[in-house]
């Protein structure tokens, strides 16, 4: 591997752990509500929320590309307010992928909370739990699986991400070339030694962090209340 | 510090309008068929569900009055639901632990923690996941577990429904003895007759979401416009007072105001004041004092009621003083004795059971 395909590979991992964590922070309170409201405006919530799940990801790399870069919505005010634009940077990179991953992470933890039901928290409240309290001494435990599947799934998913990638960060070494876009360039030069290394690196990676998760969620004690 | 209830809240279709006031101390049955509305009204005094326009006080405390409103975590209820509902994912030990934790009095958070776990019998499953328990050894933990977060006030919510009937015997000792010891107001919602005589000090029935009947559980148990006495298991509860035991025998004596009553040897010393049992269909009358008969226990009084059950029972009501004691007979046996209000009577009685 040459030293350009190391800082693919570390910008991926940086990429892929920065945007599960953040997902896991963001992503709670809008799974707790999706999993709760009785809203009307519900079932639209639901939409957007999927959204990124069917859409091709050229389609969201370019609305994103055009919100971020210089004459765009967030990229405009950011410029105005004398920043740089997003488009083509590691921080319009995490943009764009807490977008993409965004379903991968809402819908595990929309299952867990559901799953719990209210009756658990209801007990905790009339134990003098408050509402943080319960959260963090009811709702976070019983959730534990949701949260697992969550946060492996938003990370693979970002880790295996490509045309969105391509579209708002562009191929810049060590700032947006992340590995499925170095794999690109190595097949685009006919270097098939090196693309098979990067794949097959993300193949065996890939494949350890799923066996581990699983082989973890075995633990979960289920059964009656 | 009485409970005071005035809770209006509509739900679909369905409206709970009631008001009443338990007393401070013992356990206050809410008795009524199911969907007239007792899990709504326990689940609006919790705080749980937020009632429309309610007024909740516990004595000096006041939980919900107009735009005020006590959220259920500051309120200090134990709520004992249907299903014992414990938490999978941690031990017994921490399950009964939780409310303790963060009941006040932290400084003598651990008084009274053995208490109850020996009170009950939790001692050898401390370590144990709550889905390696017995429905019956749940239902344990979750009592367990309220009374210790020190409620100020304690909710049931037929917390025997679920169970089978061996599991159902092996609580109602254990509830009963917490209802006892805890010394703040119980409300506890059944729609069985037996729990509610078995348990109940006081009774509020309910029936389509309003106020049918509330008093003291031994005058509403002997109603015979109220189902319990009207019921195949109906019963009466007699106050009595452990006069003295018979060694010999193995007996022991009791007074009670319709006359002595003997029963197996109990534990109690004399002196004791203790609840007496007894079902209606255990009871047979007679107009001449019975002689030799085995029935040890003869009671007497005079008919103060008769209503007719159906197509063949009768219920009498017998009453001596303050006490009264439904007999449940055929309306043939009420017609052949000629049985008129303010007629003397003797009772003869099966079975006796002391409650405690």
């Amino acid at each position: 591997m040459t030293a350009n395909d190391l800082t693919a590979l570390a910008l991926s991992l940086k990429l892929a752990g920065l945007v599960m964590a953040l997902l896991l922070v963001l992503v709670t309170p809008l799974a707790w509500w999706l999993a709760r409201s009785r809203s009307r405006v519900k079932p639209l919530v639901e939409a957007v929320v999927t959204l990124p799940l069917v859409l091709p990801p050229t389609v969201l790399g370019f609305y994103l590309l055009v919100w971020l870069g210089p004459a765009g919505g967030l990229g405009g005010l950011l410029e105005r307010l004398g920043f740089h634009h997003l488009a083509f940077s590691f921080g319009g990179l995490v943009i764009g992928s807490l977008l993409y991953s965004l379903p991968f992470a809402v819908q595990p933890l929309h299952a867990a909370f559901s799953a719990i039901g209210a009756r658990p928290l209801e007990v905790a409240a009339t134990l003098r739990a408050s509402p943080l309290d319960r959260f963090f001494s009811v709702t976070l435990p019983l959730a534990r699986r949701g949260y697992l599947t969550a946060a492996v799934l938003s990370f693979a998913h970002t880790l295996g991400e490509f045309g969105v990638v391509l579209m708002i960060g562009g191929d810049i070494p060590g700032k947006t070339q992340v590995v499925s876009i170095a794999i690109y360039d190595h097949v685009e030069a006919m270097d098939y030694a090196a693309a098979h290394w990067l794949s097959g690196g993300m193949l065996v990676f890939s494949f350890v962090l799923l066996l581990v998760v699983y082989a973890l969620n075995r633990r979960v004690p289920v059964g009656p209340a | 510090m009485t409970v005071a209830i005035d809770i209006c809240h509509q739900q679909g279709d369905f409206t709970l309008d009631i008001r009443f006031a338990a007393p401070a101390r013992g356990v206050t049955v809410l008795f009524g068929p199911s969907g007239c509305g007792k899990t709504t009204l326990l689940r609006c005094i919790a705080g749980l569900t937020r009632a429309r326009r309610a007024v909740v006080r516990l004595g000096e405390h006041c939980w919900q009055d107009g735009a005020h409103f006590t959220p259920v975590h500051q309120r200090g209820v134990g709520y004992v639901f249907q299903e014992a509902s414990l938490f999978v994912h941690k031990s017994v030990r921490d399950n009964l632990l939780y409310g303790r934790r963060r009941a006040p009095d932290a400084r003598d958070a651990d008084g009274g923690i053995e208490d109850i776990i020996g009170l009950f019998e939790l001692g050898d499953l401390l370590a144990r996941m709550p889905a390696t328990l017995s429905g019956g050894q749940r239902q344990r933990v979750a009592i367990a577990r309220a009374l210790l977060a020190r409620p100020r006030l304690l909710l049931m919510d037929e917390p025997l429904a679920a169970l089978d009937v061996a599991s159902k015997r092996e609580i109602i000792p254990f509830l009963d003895a917490a209802a006892r010891r805890a010394a703040i107001p119980v409300l506890y919602v059944t729609h069985a007759i037996q729990e509610a005589g078995r348990l109940a000090d006081h009774i509020v029935m309910l029936e389509g979401g309003r106020l049918r009947a509330a008093g003291p559980a031994r005058d509403l148990l002997a109603r015979l416009d109220l189902p319990f006495a009207r019921d195949d298991e109906a019963e009466s509860v007699l106050e009595g007072r452990i006069v003295r035991h018979d060694e010999r025998w193995g007996l022991t004596y009791l007074h009670s105001a319709l006359g002595p009553l003997v029963v197996a040897r109990r534990a109690e010393p004399p002196g004791h004041a203790v609840r007496i049992q007894i079902l209606a269909r255990d009871v047979s009358l007679t107009r001449v004092q019975p002689q030799q008969t085995s029935i040890q226990n003869i009671l007497s009084g005079h008919v103060e009621r008769i209503e007719t059950v159906g197509q063949t029972a009768a219920m009498v009501l017998l009453g001596a003083g303050e006490e009264r004691l439904l007999a449940r007979l055929t309306r043939k046996a009420v017609a052949e004795l000629a049985l008129r209000p303010g007629d003397p009577i003797f009772a003869q009685i099966k079975s006796v059971a002391v409650l405690r």
